[in-house]
């Protein structure tokens, strides 16, 4: 039997495939979040290290390291669909990397956000200009890059190659911001960030930690799987193709 | 192969010198921006010499990005560029000897009008040398990233604005590290050496893929 890759490349076939998954990582969100939160507050040690100690606020890393690795991630996977857009040319992948860009920015600004709280009580400042903080930065301002270079363009065709183009040029950044932080030698670069070693870490607030990555990463998959939905009808009903009024003709009577 | 490089470089300096004004104003917008910070953040001679090289860095980065819309404009509204992507020749030749061009009319003036921003500063002559340094190695960087988002954004409404969201933040390394040098120039001189190796490496990445992206670009942008 010949399996044929690119039947879900087409944007009518994937509609309904994507209906039928959005549930199930709505779940997979839900579940594994209760999960790492309860843990992650009831579980975990209050306080923590020796001399300069952690009190309850280092509990923001659960929401910040979980979202400050999706932002790298799902640059990646942006990127990567782009790519597979550039050299397939399929419709499909340049809507799945367009409709992971929001999310992708989302997810930059709360490990952003959260990374200012955290730093205000630890560091003493909301704001460092160290390494990784800027480094994160700069990737924030590379997803509005690729979202305003697509939205500036009126012909879809084109702003889905250009804003393709554009975002595997910024996967330059990428290695640089996940590299920031753990330099050869400490002595030599100034950085506020600690370094990160999972190995280090307490047993329970690593569960809670990757629990909540987790419940994250299925999250992305929701949105952008919500998100790649409605950017099929759209573009799919301005091109004209019929099967779009017949499947909501089908899901308005059901 | 290299005649061609060479047609489309002499090709881009007489048009240029034709018309020098357009030259002329980035260099004036240059001076204007390094000239105006004294003015707003006061005329301590120490405040000066600690802002001196960022400030200077940072408006070559405004100026040479002002002047790559103009990379690509006047070609694609006449029609040449679409010649270009015609011609037997490979499309990122054609770029490279675009951006050449571009560089020799906004990077090298800034380079050679350095020293005098530096003096501004009270930076020393070692330290100002580092900065004419840092920007000879740097200044291209920039002109080869900003042909991406010149031939990106290329016809585009509101095409200027767009450009430095897209490229600016792709700035940042050859600013941090160009700037770096001549802060660190006013510490140590012979400590210099890696900065000056990490900006000639990132020219070394830029300038084998940069073409290849633009004239990548340039394709979408004109289908």
């Amino acid at each position: 039997m010949a399996l044929n890759w690119f039947r879900f490349a087409a944007p009518s076939a994937f509609y309904p495939l994507a209906g039928r998954a959005i549930p199930i990582f709505w779940w997979l969100t839900v579940i594994p979040l209760v999960i790492g939160l309860v843990w992650g507050f009831f579980m975990t040690p209050d306080q923590l290290g020796g001399t300069n100690a952690q009190k309850e606020y280092y509990r923001i890393i659960f929401i910040h390291v979980p979202t400050a690795w999706m932002s790298m991630w799902l640059y990646v996977v942006m990127a990567g669909w782009a790519a597979v857009g550039l050299v397939f040319k399929t419709r499909l992948s340049f809507m799945m990397a367009n409709a992971i860009a929001p999310t992708g920015a989302v997810f930059t600004f709360l490990a952003l956000w959260t990374g200012a709280f955290w730093g205000r009580p630890s560091w003493g400042t909301y704001w460092d200009w160290d390494p990784r903080l800027t480094a994160e930065l700069i990737l924030f301002f590379l997803y509005i890059g690729y979202i305003a270079l697509h939205s500036a363009i009126d012909d879809t065709r084109r702003a889905d190659r250009a804003a393709a183009l554009l975002a595997i040029v910024g996967l330059v950044m990428v290695p640089v911001i996940f590299w920031s932080v753990n330099c050869p030698d400490p002595n030599q670069c100034a950085a506020l960030h600690q370094r990160s070693d999972l190995t280090r870490m307490e047993g329970n607030i690593l569960f809670s930690m990757l629990t909540i990555t987790f419940a994250f990463w299925m999250y992305s998959f929701a949105t952008t799987l919500m998100r790649l939905r409605s950017l099929i009808l759209e573009r799919e009903s301005a091109a004209g193709a019929s099967w779009v009024e017949t499947t909501l003709g089908k899901e308005g009577a059901s | 192969m290299f005649r061609v490089f060479w047609c489309i470089l002499h090709r881009d300096l007489t048009l240029a010198l034709r018309r020098r004004t357009d030259v002329l104003t980035t260099l004036f917008f240059f001076i204007i921006v390094v000239s105006l910070f004294p003015l707003g953040v006061g005329t301590e001679k120490e405040t000066l010499q600690t802002l001196g090289p960022g400030v200077v860095w940072v408006a070559a980065l405004l100026a040479s990005m002002l002047a790559l819309e103009r990379l690509f404009a006047a070609d694609y509204e006449d029609g040449t560029l679409e010649q270009m992507l015609l011609a037997a020749q490979p499309l990122s030749l054609v770029v490279l000897a675009k951006i050449t061009a571009h560089w020799l009319l906004t990077g090298l003036p800034l380079v050679l009008i350095a020293p005098l921003a530096g003096m501004q500063y009270h930076l020393t002559g070692e330290s100002i040398l580092v900065m004419m340094g840092a920007l000879l190695v740097g200044t291209p960087v920039l002109s080869l990233i900003g042909a991406i988002g010149a031939a990106l954004t290329l016809g585009v409404r509101g095409g200027g604005i767009l450009l430095s969201l897209l490229i600016l933040p792709l700035y940042v390394p050859v600013l941090v590290y160009g700037s770096g040098a001549v802060e660190i120039s006013r510490i140590d001189f012979s400590a210099t050496g890696p900065y000056f190796a990490l900006l000639a490496s990132f020219l070394l990445v830029a300038l084998t893929f940069a073409p290849l992206a633009s004239s990548a670009a340039l394709k979408i942008s004109l289908e």
